[in-house]
């Protein structure tokens, strides 16, 4: 980005109006991914100057126990209802989770889920840090998902949406081919870095369920009606796009909620067959099909 | 721009938690647990009784549910004071209907100011957890450890003089603890505490008190005054994770716990009480359907096959 300017020149502007359509594999209208956060909370961590980590006096007994039932109780059953309906997921990794428990991110690399890193931490934020110290936390996210899954990741969504104006030229820099952080379009779209290229996936803040419950104040079932909406409103337009369902499964792995968010993934899952509009994905196969796309175009 | 070197060193990244509270244990991987007689959902209700001074205390922080206005506050003092007169003894009146034992977590103040209603629920079977001395008694770290202390002893003193019992549950004002809670807890003689939500069975804390995790989004509070969702919304939502509940039990051959904290200046107020019955009446119905109150499931968790 270009730091201190307006306009921090991520992109170029590219009106909805007109753009040759995106055609997902297959003949697909929406590229629908799901995310779910699998992330690791700290009861007692450091200050950073810029951002307080949690809203009580440590320890936040309410803040952090409910993230610990995502590793506890939510994460299974979430990932059961994913795995029955054909939803795999890409995860949006604290990294330090492979070493807190390991037991969750091996069930969710055994079920051919995709990581990127979401951090360190999800109570360790970007804010104020130096390049080195940038630097720092991205080889240790490519080296501790590596090691403990074997997977490299492609992919970066900030620790807890917390950026620096290099975020994005350095995770480019380092070989990654998308960025989860940005929410202008529902199509993927080219970001201007320093060097090598960049990806934006549509991730979405609109109907991720922290925005459903905690910010739109949603019932479960309003929630589930949500995002079907979205979803048939994405596959009645011709532009090929992109639906991503984000998630933390301490919220949707509630047992008020999980058994009307089923309904959504068994709508979807109904209509991703044989002349059906949607491709159920992974954030990097929606990149890999984007590149392919525009090679095409090119030639 | 930087930041602190000590920022990018994480002592506690190893194996298990970052605290020694209580151990990992995945539900998925833990031994069933039966409830009597084979039910699958024991349904645990937990009413908050409790008494706010018009004078409120801001040391640790303020309560929610306490006063706002400047002083004297009479449309918070009072509208809570609905929920102890009326609404509660509308609740009392609806679990006798169906016969559902419950726990009632209790400030000590009201046992001071108002024995008639320990009396009531001490009669009617249902059981006390202790919830601190009034809604001024909140707990957190910057509280100092003696006065954590005492607060507790007081609560635990009181409750016990009144209703001829000593409370065996914790409930902390908004779920606040320190970092000496629990072992302040345990020191007490308490068998368990609800404050945290981690967990949907119970499990014990590293000390042997049990926590027993009672939901605090599946509760008035959270889905009526917090959302802002009808009493309508509340009792499907409630009816949604039980059917989920049952059926995952089923899988699992084991019980399942459906804890359900109520407010009586909330879900006791007349527009609300007819839903909340045939809610209640519906709970009732189902053949799976254990009520218990928080004592029972500890002593049914404890019974292991």
């Amino acid at each position: 980005m270009r730091e201190g300017a307006p306009d921090p020149e991520l992109y170029d502007f590219t009106p909805y109006r007109a753009r040759k359509p995106i055609v997902w594999p297959g003949g697909k209208k929406v590229a629908v991914w799901v995310s779910p956060n699998l992330e690791y909370y700290e009861i007692d961590p450091p200050a950073n100057p810029h951002r307080k980590s949690w809203a009580k006096p440590h320890p936040d007994v309410v803040g952090y126990a409910h993230r610990d039932h995502a590793n506890r109780v939510g994460h299974w059953r979430m990932a059961d209802v994913m795995s029955k309906h054909g939803f795999k997921g890409s995860v949006s990794l604290s990294v330090a989770l492979c070493q807190h428990h390991p037991d969750v991110v091996q069930d969710a690399n055994a079920r051919d889920w995709e990581f990127f890193s979401h951090g360190i931490y999800n109570t360790r934020y970007s804010y104020g840090m130096d390049e080195a110290q940038e630097r720092a936390i991205i080889e240790d996210s490519i080296r501790t998902v590596r090691e403990a899954t074997g997977q490299t990741i492609r992919g970066w969504l900030a620790p807890a949406l917390t950026h620096t104006p290099r975020t994005l030229d350095l995770i480019a820099e380092y070989g990654m081919d998308y960025t989860c952080d940005l929410y202008h379009d529902d199509q993927p779209f080219p970001v201007k870095v320093a060097k090598r290229r960049l990806l934006s996936i549509p991730y979405s803040l609109e109907v991720n369920d922290h925005y459903g419950f905690f910010i739109y104040n949603m019932s479960p079932r309003d929630y589930a009606q949500t995002l079907i909406r979205q979803y048939e409103r994405l596959a009645a337009e011709e532009s090929g796009t992109v639906m991503c369902i984000p998630l933390h499964s301490y919220l949707i792995g509630q047992p008020h909620r999980i058994g009307a968010f089923e309904e959504v993934l068994r709508h979807i899952a109904a209509d991703a067959g044989e002349g059906g509009r949607a491709w159920i994905t992974r954030a990097g196969d929606i990149a890999d099909a984007w590149y392919a796309s525009q090679q095409e175009d090119g030639q | 721009m930087s930041l602190d070197p000590f920022y990018l060193t994480y002592p506690k990244r190893a194996v298990g938690y970052d605290h020694g509270l209580y151990d990992y244990a995945p539900l998925a991987q833990r031994a069933p647990v039966q409830w009597p007689e084979g039910k699958r959902v024991a349904v645990w209700f937990t009413v908050s009784l409790e008494w706010f001074p018009i004078t409120p205390s801001d040391t640790p922080f303020r309560a929610p549910g306490h006063m706002q206005t400047a002083y004297p506050d009479y449309r918070h003092y009072t509208a809570r004071d609905y929920g102890t007169r009326v609404g509660f003894y509308r609740l009392l009146d609806a679990f006798a209907k169906v016969g559902a034992k419950v726990s009632v977590a209790t400030n000590a103040a009201i046992a001071q100011r108002y024995p008639q209603i320990i009396a009531d629920i001490i009669c009617a079977g249902h059981e006390i957890i202790a919830h601190s001395t009034d809604m001024n008694g909140t707990i957190a770290s910057t509280l100092p450890v003696e006065q954590e202390r005492a607060l507790i002893a007081e609560s635990l003193a009181t409750l016990e003089k009144v209703s001829g019992t000593r409370p065996r549950g914790w409930h902390s004002i908004a779920r606040s603890q320190s970092f000496a809670t629990l072992d302040l807890l345990k020191e007490a003689g308490l068998d368990y505490c609800v404050d945290w939500v981690n967990d949907e069975m119970p499990y014990a804390f590293g000390n042997g008190l049990v926590s027993i995790p009672l939901n605090h989004e599946l509760s008035d509070r959270q889905i009526i005054n917090v959302q802002q969702q009808s009493v309508d919304s509340y009792a499907t939502q409630v009816l949604d994770a039980y059917d989920w509940l049952k059926a995952e039990g089923e899988a699992a051959h084991s019980g399942r716990m459906l804890p359900l904290h109520l407010t009586p200046y909330i879900i006791g107020l007349p527009y609300r009480m007819d839903a909340f019955e045939a809610l209640l009446a519906e709970l009732a119905a189902r053949p799976d359907t254990w009520f218990a109150r928080g004592a029972d499931i500890l002593d049914a968790y404890r019974t292991k096959p």
